[in-house]
């Protein structure tokens, strides 16, 4: 088993989508309002997960592009929840041993009066491992 | 005991060349009940036919068994064959010995041994056979079809041709169905009511044709050959047999606001209506629902104008019974709701239309009389963007159907190549998921509006209409470009799903005719036996069977026809005699038989019975219609206390050949 299986399996597992569902029909992509923030749009999600093409959905912004507002989920005629996926993409990004997505050093420079002291700790607990 | 003749054949070298024929013939000679056993070249030849015919009067031979191909193939011949000789057909069983042992055998003693075992095991079943006589029934030479659709009245037509009488029940005040509603047919392009109407006016003048419009079934009884079928004539007001038709009283009536169901509710009639100029009875009717005379008693326009005195406020429903032969369901389809799909903003804005709708805003007998206008302003629209796939191929998704719709892809073509023929200056967008265009010119038609007419064909689907003020903002995916669209629409038109007619549903009740989960009336084989339900004597034209086109509606409205004529053809149907019976004194009246029955061949009669102590005693037990069931066999697995068995095929001759083969 590949790399990008063993992921794939894993997204499977904790999303509990079924990406076979899936007939190519685009209505997510056609349903998505932040579908031009993206590189990857919403049914590619869907595709690339199927194809097992894992690692450049973990390293794109789009998957933080992603407003979460299940219009997808809602609308697709399948039943495929594609935000589901997405979902789970972020979860295998955090869950990732040794990324250290957010350093300590990093701080400094993101505090100003707005942000609540409480958000950086909790970021910093979720991102850096 | 039974006096059993044996035959093994040799089909030749088939089974001569795996099975040792003469060693089974000997072997088979010790089973018990047997008197007589030889084998032959050909048993189904003339000459190995007349050795069983010659045995059975020598040897007074009370059953035979046969060793040689499979009974699909000889099992009627030898059973005349036994008949020819003084002997009840069902007293001959076959054992395969061909297909299910020489053919597959390469060892001829394997071959021989099992040869052995199933003709030991055939000899086991006629010991315990009994002689058996099928039931004979008249036929009822009339048949009843129910809807008056292209189906119905296509199938009608082909019936009545044939010199049976047919009657139509429809529940609408006319005949015509759907098909009376489109503007052109595709591939050809041909108007449908130029097509339609001349069959209309066929089948009202056909003289072995009567026509029941406004009228429904209420209840249905009986079965193949011998129904009895109750009609409900809804009251339509209006004395059918003398109005002339004139439609003075739909221009008089005051009552102007009740939406007009023939156009979809885009414009509105009268509360006496006449559906359309061509209607089939050519009679209005008056809608009770909005009729300020029969709401309130103060109005009476209708009845003065009438110069015929056709009105009548007082008419009552009425109620028909009749016997038919046979039944052909032709109940047709509908466009699902739209509602739901709140994404397509189908109920926020009047210029968001289905296909039919279209076709209603197409059609020169329409509200807008042949000319494309928007429902809401009336406007010409500039951009209009066709949805495909709009209710079709949902899983899990309880707003929509599983299947694929399989006439929107074609219909979606013909209103987009229309379209740019008639107003060039239009921008027609089709959103389609994939184009599904199996059938005799259907693809180049497809390929037509795409190459010649200009329709912008996107492999995507439409997420989202948005009315903002006179437009629709229709946000889509085109995922060959990887883009997503932002159009400005003038009007959408979406392609709904279809689905059966409501009707559908109490009528499979009714009829006893099985369904799927989505309401299409059940075929007796998805292949071979296309047009019959498995319910003796029901038969299925057109879309209540299933999503199909016209020429497709057309072609098995005259199967079920030819069908129905094959039925009505026979004088007397002769039954299969190997059907279901419950032995009395161990019924205990549970209902368990009845409710597995696929064919309602079952009933309960409460009947008196002795008591050992000289009582009586009144006791529910099963009764099995005979000419109704089917010989299956469910009712004698679900009977707990064994009191259902079947004909021929007993719980126990069964149990006898499987000892046999296990011996």
């Amino acid at each position: 088993m590949t790399k990008n299986e063993r992921m794939k399996e894993q997204i499977l597992r904790t999303s509990g989508v079924n990406p076979l569902k899936c007939m190519r029909c685009g209505k997510c992509s056609g349903t998505c309002p932040s579908y031009d923030e993206m590189e990857y749009h919403p049914h590619q999600f869907v595709y690339m997960v199927e194809t097992g093409d894992i690692e450049p959905l973990l390293a794109s912004k789009s998957l933080y592009k992603c407003l979460s507002c299940f219009a997808c989920v809602d609308r697709c005629p399948r039943s495929v929840e594609p935000a589901k996926l997405v979902e789970a993409l972020r979860l295998m990004v955090i869950r990732q041993q040794g990324a250290n997505h957010f350093k300590a050093d990093d701080i400094p420079a993101l505090v100003d009066e707005e942000i609540p002291q409480q958000l950086l700790v909790s970021a910093l607990r979720k991102y850096s491992k | 005991m039974q006096r059993i003749g044996v035959f093994v054949c040799w089909c030749g070298s088939n089974i001569a060349g795996t099975v040792d024929v003469e060693a089974v013939s000997e072997a088979l000679k010790k089973e018990p009940g047997v008197v007589f056993s030889t084998n032959y070249q050909y048993m189904c030849s003339q000459a190995g036919q007349d050795i069983i015919k010659n045995a059975i009067a020598e040897h007074k031979l009370s059953g035979i068994v046969v060793c040689s191909c499979s009974p699909r193939m000889h099992e009627t011949t030898f059973r005349k064959t036994a008949a020819a000789a003084g002997l009840n057909p069902y007293m001959v069983e076959i054992a395969n010995i061909r297909e299910q042992c020489s053919w597959v055998h390469k060892d001829k003693l394997t071959g021989t041994e099992k040869a052995i075992i199933l003709g030991r095991t055939a000899i086991a079943k006629v010991n315990l056979n009994a002689p058996l006589t099928p039931g004979e029934s008249p036929v009822t030479k009339r048949a009843l079809v129910i809807g008056g659709g292209i189906a119905g009245i296509q199938t009608a037509l082909d019936i009545a041709d044939a010199g049976f009488e047919v009657d139509i029940v429809e529940k609408q005040p006319t005949i015509g169905g759907k098909m009376a509603q489109l503007d052109k047919t595709f591939p050809t392009l041909d108007c449908a009511a130029c097509i339609l109407t001349p069959k209309m006016v066929d089948v009202a003048q056909h003289e072995k044709i009567r026509i029941f419009s406004y009228s429904e079934v209420e209840s249905v009884s009986g079965f193949v050959g011998n129904f009895t079928v109750n009609i409900k004539k809804k009251a339509r007001y209006v004395k059918e047999d003398v109005c002339t038709g004139c439609g003075l009283c739909t221009e008089k009536c005051p009552q102007k606001n009740v939406p007009n169901e023939f156009n979809l509710g885009m414009d509105n009639r009268r509360a006496i209506y006449i559906p359309f100029a061509q209607a089939v009875p050519k009679v209005a009717t008056i809608d009770p629902r909005y009729c300020t005379m029969l709401k309130t008693g103060k109005c009476g326009v209708c009845s003065k104008v009438c110069t015929a005195g056709a009105i009548d406020y007082k008419a009552k429903d009425e109620y028909i019974e009749e016997k038919y032969g046979a039944i052909v369901v032709a109940t047709g389809y509908n466009p699902i709701s739209m509602e739901k799909f709140d994404e397509f903003a189908y109920s926020q804005s009047k210029d968001v239309i289905t296909s039919l709708e279209f076709e209603r805003l197409t059609n020169a007998a329409g509200p807008t009389a042949g000319v494309l206008l928007r429902p809401s302003d009336h406007k010409h629209p500039k951009t209009i963007v066709f949805v495909q796939c709009v209710g079709s191929r949902c899983s899990g998704a309880e707003k929509g159907k599983e299947y694929c719709s399989k006439i929107c892809c074609m219909y979606t073509a013909k209103h987009a190549m229309l379209t740019r023929d008639k107003y060039p200056d239009t921008d027609v967008y089709v959103f389609y998921i994939d184009v599904r265009t199996p059938g005799k010119a259907f693809d180049e038609f497809y390929r037509r509006a795409v190459e010649e007419y200009g329709v912008h064909y996107i492999k995507g689907m439409v997420g989202k209409v948005s009315p903002q003020g006179d437009k629709l903002m229709v946000q889509a995916s085109d995922l060959l470009a990887n883009k997503q669209l932002h159009i400005e629409a003038d009007l959408v038109v979406l392609a709904a799903a279809i689905e059966p007619d409501a009707s559908a549903r109490p009528l499979a009740t009714m009829l006893t005719a099985s369904m799927d989960t989505n309401d299409f009336f059940t075929e007796a084989h998805p292949k071979l036996r296309p047009v019959e339900s498995p319910t003796a004597g029901v038969f299925l034209s057109g879309t209540c069977q299933g999503p199909k086109d016209i020429p497709e509606t057309v072609s098995q409205a005259g199967a079920a026809a030819a069908k129905v004529i094959g039925l009505l053809a026979k004088d007397k149907l002769t039954g299969n005699p190997c059907v279901a019976h419950s032995n009395e004194l161990m019924c205990n009246g549970c209902s368990s038989c009845e409710r597995v029955c696929p064919y309602g061949a079952i009933t309960y009669e409460d009947k008196e019975f002795r008591m050992p102590d000289r009582t009586t005693r009144m006791r529910r037990v099963a009764k099995v219609n005979e000419a109704v069931c089917q010989g299956c066999g469910a009712c004698t697995v679900a009977c707990p206390s064994g009191a259902m068995d079947l004909k021929g095929f007993a719980s126990a001759q069964i149990m006898a050949e499987v000892d046999a083969i296990c011996k």
